[in-house]
């Protein structure tokens, strides 16, 4: 490890990830620069005049506007309920002996690997015919269901590491079980809560599969599957360039609290691997 | 306050091992009781069941007048101090300590006044804005006290509190829940494995082995009036020295030599072929020491010292001898229950620290046969104890403890007591 061919080794190996992970966002954002004609007749990675342009017509465009609200409300709604069920759920997996414990843990992994797409015809029918179809709350169901998953493993992790004397000592000094989980168990696990949250609203705010295929309408199209309906400022050019921007506009925001709240998404991760 | 009576409490686990068997314990009003013994032997399980944390498979527990077998823990109104010391660290000091009173809706200048006194008390009032993980174990410890104590609950509850701090901060903190129990004057049940704090803090202590109540005494009865085998060798450091005997008229021929004994420990073994004779170490001394009419009290061992441990204010001898397979085996699986681990038959003596035996030597040891012990090696029982000694003892300890608590209330009276009554 000490040794400098190792070191190099390292750079060398974390140089190329960098790159490839790196490259195609450098690429939208340039993207996103040049004016609308020049992708396609001049050659070059950096834009050859750099341009607001493209923002300026995502933004003017109803379609991606009411996209955006869409995208905000659904992922936002979805996260809340998600997270609740899941800190409820986490916690009896947790702290209680129940009949169907495993159960419920296994049926919760399944879901999780559970092939999304084979889902969406039958969701589409059903949806259509209960008249959930185009609205929100025909997201926000699915989004709750496949998020649960991996926040309740997230979260029942955190919750097996806070000592079981802190609810004992709690119920002592006079609490009832819900006092005890609120005042103590639920600030203890804030930030597991904080991390299955954060990862429920990616989940949410990157799906394709569901936003393209329950919704027809600005009514509930996300931002992802509204890029797909782009036609850009003029119907006589490709809307590259303006895809190029409405994509970094929903990119932003994950970045942005990736960066901020970085450790605390590993520690989630990692959370009952290892002992820290 | 209140007291805690147990009649009959068994706790069985799912795999039907009684971890807890038919316990009757009484914690009088105010008094200071330690339940101690080797790991395994159901002291925690049994405190935990005061408090409520695991239930009862059968018997019946009252704390004062109320049947408390199925009632929640919040509302058993005791309070308890864990291993751990359980705090919660996202709360500061303050309301840590303000967390069972926050719990009760106390109104907040009150909470204020009582957190404070609490802290004035245990020296806490410049930590009370910090958060648990910034103190030292001592604080914390602290920290974990002031919640039992700021709320008048019926009792307190240790788990092995002081088993977390090192040697010289345990001495100073046992003192200060000594003085602190006398003060508050509040029923309290302690369990530990440490015997300084069962012998230092209890007004009684309770011996418990394998889940079974060996013997309830004061420090001072549980040591020179042992009932068993088991409390004999679990209450006092180093171990009483059991050594093999055959009974031979009115002596007792051990591998060591013939301890003569009086008629009522002669009486007491009656036709039993093959005895133990307890000896504590402190019983022997050199006898070049040992002034003529003493030596005249007590019988002389010649045997040949091992090993010598000389500690300033005592010298240790150890001095190996011979037992028969049975006697040995028996020996060794009590050593075994009591967290040791002898793995030869030798006898312990604590020597003055002038003496000049030294290892290898063939030394003649002096024994105070007026405090021998004889028990019966199969069912482990004293066959010595006095009871007459047993009955005075009791009642000097409850004078001791009476006397004690009278001089607390006049002390506290003088200073004006911080605690709330």
């Amino acid at each position: 490890m000490e040794s400098a061919r190792s070191k190099w080794l390292w750079a060398v190996g974390s140089l190329l990830i960098l790159v490839w992970t790196a490259v195609p966002i450098l690429w939208i954002v340039m993207l996103s620069f040049k004016q609308p004609g020049e992708v396609g007749n001049r050659h070059g990675f950096l834009p050859h005049t750099w341009t607001w342009e493209n923002y300026r017509t995502v933004f003017r465009t109803g379609l991606f506007t009411s996209a955006l609200v869409n995208s905000i409300g659904i992922s936002l709604i979805a996260t809340a309920v998600g997270v609740v069920f899941a800190t409820l759920v986490a916690y009896a997996i947790a702290r209680l002996e129940f009949p169907g414990k495993r159960a419920i843990l296994s049926f919760a992994l399944a879901i999780a690997m559970f092939p999304v797409v084979s889902l969406v015809g039958p969701l589409f029918d059903l949806w259509r015919d209960i008249g959930l179809y185009d609205t929100w709350p025909g997201l926000i169901i699915p989004y709750v269901s496949f998020a649960l998953p991996l926040a309740i493993w997230t979260l029942s992790a955190f919750f097996r590491e806070i000592p079981w004397e802190m609810e004992q000592a709690a119920q002592v000094d006079g609490a009832t079980s819900w006092q005890a989980f609120r005042k103590v168990i639920v600030p203890l696990a804030a930030p597991g809560v904080f991390t299955a949250a954060i990862l429920t609203f990616f989940f949410c705010w990157n799906d394709f599969v569901f936003g393209i295929s329950l919704t027809s309408t600005d009514n509930a199209r996300p931002v992802p599957a509204a890029l797909a309906f782009f036609t850009g400022a003029s119907f006589f050019q490709q809307p590259t360039t303006a895809i190029c921007a409405a994509a970094v506009v929903v990119t932003v925001p994950v970045v942005v609290i990736v960066l901020l709240f970085q450790r605390r998404i590993v520690a989630g991760l990692t959370a009952g691997a290892v002992k820290g | 306050m209140a007291a805690i009576t147990m009649s009959h409490i068994v706790k069985r686990y799912g795999d039907g091992y009684p971890a807890v068997n038919d316990v009757s314990l009484d914690v009088r009003d105010g008094e200071f009781m330690i339940l101690v013994g080797p790991s395994g032997c159901g002291k925690s399980t049994l405190l935990r069941m005061i408090v409520g944390l695991e239930d009862i498979t059968s018997g019946e527990m009252r704390i004062g007048d109320r049947r408390v077998n199925t009632v929640a823990p919040r509302q058993r109104n005791l309070s308890m101090v864990f291993q751990n010391y359980a705090l919660y660290p996202h709360l500061t000091v303050f309301e840590n300590i303000a967390f069972p009173l926050r719990l009760a809706k106390v109104p907040g200048d009150e909470v204020d006044r009582r957190v404070r006194d609490t802290a004035d008390l245990l020296e806490l009032t410049e930590h009370l804005d910090r958060k648990p993980a910034n103190l030292s174990g001592g604080q914390r410890q602290r920290v974990a006290m002031g919640r039992a104590i700021v709320r008048e609950a019926d009792a307190f509850l240790f788990d092995e509190p002081l088993s977390n701090l090192d040697a010289k901060l345990r001495g100073q903190m046992r003192t200060e829940i000594s003085r602190l129990q006398r003060r508050l004057g509040v029923t309290t049940v302690y369990v530990t494995h440490d015997q300084t704090e069962a012998m230092t803090l209890g007004d009684r202590v309770a011996v418990l082995r394998k889940g079974e109540l060996q013997q309830v005494a004061s420090p001072r009865e549980l040591y020179e009036q042992p009932r068993n085998l088991f409390v004999a060798g679990f209450i006092g450091a180093p171990s009483m020295n059991f050594l093999p005997a055959s009974v031979e008229g009115s002596e007792l021929r051990t591998p060591l030599g013939s301890l003569p004994v009086d008629d009522r420990r002669r009486d007491a073994v009656g036709d039993r072929r093959v005895v133990l004779v307890g000896v504590r170490p402190e019983s022997f001394e050199d006898a070049s020491l040992v002034s003529p009419d003493k030596r005249a009290r007590g019988a002389v061992l010649r045997a040949r010292v091992d090993v010598t441990e000389w500690l300033g204010n005592e010298l240790y001898a150890y001095v190996p001898y011979e037992a028969p397979e049975d006697v040995a085996a028996r020996l060794r699986d009590l050593s075994r229950e009591l967290d040791g681990d002898q793995l030869r038959t030798q006898a312990v003596v604590a020597l003055d620290p002038s003496s000049r035996i030294h290892p290898g030597q063939d030394a003649e040891l002096w024994v105070d046969t007026a405090r021998l012990h004889v028990f019966d090696p199969s069912t482990g029982l004293n066959l010595t104890r006095d009871e007459e000694a047993v009955a005075a003892l009791a009642e000097q300890a409850d004078a001791a403890r009476d006397a004690q608590r009278a001089a607390q209330r006049t002390d506290t009276q003088e200073v004006p007591p911080a605690e709330q009554s």
